[in-house]
């Protein structure tokens, strides 16, 4: 016999309600996890703490300054790599998509995607670590650079792929060359889309420890040296963290709310620069 | 006016060329990556391969001081964290999917709901595992007290239970673009037809979206498969197995991910490092075959 | 002859292995207005193309033969400088949206990074928007970006950006077929006005703006040049039985 309607109604309706239980419940952990890391990380924060070196253990006091400095050096360095390019293939994947180069390129940019963090650090180890001899920023930076160029090609080949074939007929029924056309008008009209793809994957390797456990280590003492180890924010948390001693987890909390704090404050930014500059076409 | 502008289209089209060229070397470089990657791992798993064979992959022994390796046991670890992480994922997932593909896929709350999702994918691993050290840890220590286990507090369910957290978006962002897609006029044909919302969900929203959901799982499983630094925390970092089932879920393990994190470093002969890099091989092998399929299964249903 | 600006001989095209324009040969002077008709697919765009040589630059384009631009063979020439000699508008109206109607006009001069005085950009821009008719229009608002104007008015900024380049042949691909009618009658006017300083070739699919606007009509089916003649006298007296079933409406 056919479920009266009034059955099969309920039944929708318990289906619904326990959808949207499940969906919103998943909500508690994440606000456990940041509001724990708040509460226990903003008391750490303060000038001595972002302007000192970890204190030995059973010192009071210290702070996170050598991992503040590391983390910045290490992404800008990897930036300097991964932009361009990133940028670049992002064209080239965009510009020719049926070549054989842009199909292999293209699995090559997927493949990289889903490696694991830690295997791009044991590669990079035996890339830079072991010819250099010594641990390094370097190679640290290497590692971070190889896992962002995938969010800045795909990203870039994305947003240009979206722009009509029309604008860059134009440039080039003008006497354009080719290098400009793309660099001076197709690039700028996308501009959103690969800056976005950028802060993206500088929000993504900020927080990653797995490549720099093998390439860049840790150091507790404040160094510029970029061909020596050099500790960064991630490092630090993991180090202290997973160390006996209370003032050392102190110090973690304070590390992780300062990285929650940039990794949050990237992403925002990424949102804001794909509303609010994305050029009409 | 002539002459000049002709001298600067002969000097532009030397730049055209150059700059065809740089294009092609940087998608090279792509390929030149992986196909390294690829070389490296396999160079220095060579002694490890040589000398253990394929035993190595269900040798039960771990025991670097008398150079005995077995994998057997982060294999269990690393197939044991994820599937676990993946069952307990998934109805999250596709009550997420579900609710902003289909109840509510506009609004405030709905964008609520997508901005907290994404945040969970923003968190950094490292401060999951922070977090879960500290903070769930004890709570499973309290439950494994009262259940009359070992109060490790880590291990494999712990571990298990953060991955599940961290991999939700992967599997909740994916369904809402496939949920989304259903054509409008397969579900009013069934509308029309009386079907409630919830009938609708199962009966054509299920099946029209099943292979992409699946693939949604794959990528998902890709995703817990490589983690790693919330893992090491959490995981209780032991290469020997338990005896009984309840031991295993709930004592300390090793995944092949956080065993190479913890004794990379340490090793310091040349078949203990070998023999941890054939574990990155082999991680390296599964996530990208894992991936790439899902990848495919995704391109090949949204482009029908 | 003397007056001759462009001339295509044995002129053919190819996309891939398929033969889409076939050999081509036709004379065109100083400033004429050229009208190129023809049903769907007969190859008068892909030949538009080929004069400033934009055919080439979509993967698996060729050509063979010639077309002589003031005597010389623009397939022996360097192509971005045929392209800066050129103008072409398109289809759609494609201002560049990152630029403003300013930067658009003078965009051959910016996005090559000629360095121009801003005495004379002001009077490059004034006069390309002045003999598009759209200066009095826009001259209050030239710094902003022309996103605001209507799609007539976006075409004749395309056309003053293509003018300020100073061609001696401007090159347009159904340049109102996108257009709404009043739009469409304002860019006809302009042809009009435009012959005395340039040539035009104006590939339309609108037999009716063929007839309105041009001196000598070209008719191309299935790939060949099938008749050029004068206007009135193509569209009254067709030499050829093609033309007069195109004209009749027998196919479109």
């Amino acid at each position: 016999m056919e479920a009266k309607i009034g059955t099969r109604n309920i039944k929708s309706l318990i289906f619904k309600g326990v959808v949207i239980f499940f969906a919103f419940v998943i909500t508690i952990p994440l606000i456990i996890v940041l509001l724990y890391i708040i509460k226990q990380g903003v008391t750490e924060v303060n000038w001595h703490f972002l302007t000192h070196v970890p204190a030995p253990p059973g010192e009071k006091g210290g702070g996170i300054s050598n991992a503040l400095v590391g983390s910045f050096i290490m992404v800008l360095m990897a930036s300097v790599v991964a932009i361009p390019v990133g940028i670049f293939a992002g064209i080239y994947l965009s510009e020719n998509p049926r070549t054989k180069l842009a199909y292999y390129s293209g699995l090559c940019v997927d493949i990289l995607q889903g490696v694991p963090s830690i295997v791009v650090g044991i590669v990079v180890y035996f890339w830079v670590v072991k010819p250099l001899g010594t641990f390094s920023a370097i190679a640290g930076s290497i590692a971070l650079a190889i896992m962002m160029l995938p969010i800045i090609i795909r990203s870039t080949e994305q947003t240009l792929k979206l722009l009509p074939d029309s604008l860059k007929e134009a440039a080039l029924s003008l006497g354009v060359p080719y290098h400009r056309v793309i660099l001076k008008v197709i690039v700028p009209c996308g501009f959103a889309g690969i800056l976005s793809g950028i802060t993206l994957s500088v929000a993504r390797v900020i927080g990653e420890t797995a490549p720099l456990l093998f390439t860049a280590l840790g150091n507790n003492f404040f160094s510029l040296k970029i061909t020596g180890q050099m500790e960064s924010l991630p490092h630090v948390i993991f180090t202290y963290a997973t160390s006996p001693y209370d003032d050392w987890h102190d110090l973690a909390w304070g590390a992780s709310f300062i990285l929650l704090v940039f990794v949050l404050t990237l992403n925002i930014v990424t949102k804001v620069i794909t509303r609010k500059w994305k050029i009409q076409l | 006016m002539e002459n000049k502008r002709l001298e600067l289209s002969n000097s532009q089209l030397k730049w055209e060329i150059l700059f065809k060229r740089i294009l092609i070397a940087m998608s090279i470089i792509l390929v030149l990556i992986i196909i390294g990657v690829l070389i490296t791992l396999i160079l220095e798993s060579m002694p490890s391969i040589k000398s253990l064979g394929i035993g190595y992959l269900w040798g039960k022994v771990w025991d670097p001081v008398q150079n005995i390796y077995g994998a057997y046991p982060f294999l269990v670890g690393t197939l044991l964290t994820s599937f676990i992480a993946l069952i307990i994922s998934v109805p999250f997932s596709y009550a997420i999917a579900i609710y902003l593909g289909e109840y509510n896929p506009k609004g405030w709350l709905s964008d609520l709901l997508k901005n907290t999702i994404e945040l969970i994918a923003a968190v950094p691993s490292i401060i999951y595992g922070f977090w879960g050290l500290f903070v769930l840890v004890p709570v499973i220590r309290t439950l494994e007290i009262n259940l009359h286990i070992l109060p490790y507090g880590v291990g494999i369910f712990t571990a298990s239970i953060v991955l599940a957290v961290m991999i939700i978006p992967y599997g909740a962002s994916l369904g809402i673009t496939l949920i989304r897609m259903v054509p409008s006029p397969l579900k009013e044909g069934a509308y029309a037809l009386g079907a409630t919302r919830f009938e609708v969900i199962r009966n054509v929203i299920m099946p029209y979206t099943r292979t992409g959901l699946f693939a949604g799982v794959l990528l998902s499983l890709g995703r817990a498969l490589g983690e790693t630094m919330a893992v090491t925390m959490l995981i209780g970092n032991t290469s020997a197995i338990a005896s009984t089932f309840k031991d295993i879920i709930f004592g300390p393990g090793n995944t092949m991910a956080s065993v190479i994190a913890n004794e990379f470093t340490e090793a310091d002969h040349t078949l203990y490092l070998s023999a941890l890099i054939e574990l990155g091989l082999v991680l390296f092998f599964v996530t990208v075959v894992i991936n790439l399929i899902g990848k495919r299964i995704i391109t090949r249903f949204t482009n029908n | 002859m003397e007056n001759t600006i462009v001339k295509a001989e044995n002129y053919n095209a190819y996309f891939g292995d398929n033969h889409v324009v076939k050999d081509v040969n036709i004379s065109i002077n100083k400033n004429e207005v050229i009208a190129v008709m023809g049903p769907s697919g007969c190859g008068k765009t892909t030949f538009l193309r080929g004069i400033n040589r934009m055919h080439e630059l979509i993967p698996g384009a060729t050509a063979k033969g010639k077309i002589l631009l003031d005597g010389e063979n623009v397939y022996d020439m360097n192509a971005i400088y045929v392209r800066a000699k050129i103008g072409m508008v398109f289809q759609r109206p494609n201002p560049f949206p990152n630029l403003s109607i300013y930067e658009n006009v003078i965009a051959g001069y910016l996005l090559n990074g000629i360095k121009v005085s801003k005495a004379d950009k002001d009077v490059i821009v004034e006069k390309s928007l002045t003999s598009a008719a759209l200066w009095k229009e826009v001259k209050d608002s030239l710094h902003k970006k022309g996103t605001f104007l209507s799609g007539g008015q976006q075409q004749r900024l395309c056309i003053a950006r293509a003018i300020a380049m100073q061609p001696e042949l401007i090159l347009f691909d159904e340049p109102t077929s996108a257009l709404d009618p009043i739009s469409t009658s304002s860019v006809e006017v302009l042809f009009h006005e435009l012959k005395a300083n340039y040539t035009l070739i104006i590939v339309t699919h609108n037999m009716q703006q063929a007839a309105r606007v041009s001196d000598r009509t070209a008719f191309f089916y299935m790939g060949e040049l099938v008749e050029f003649d004068d206007t009135k006298q193509m569209f009254t007296n067709p030499t050829d039985q093609r033309t007069q079933n195109y004209i009749t409406g027998r196919f479109s």
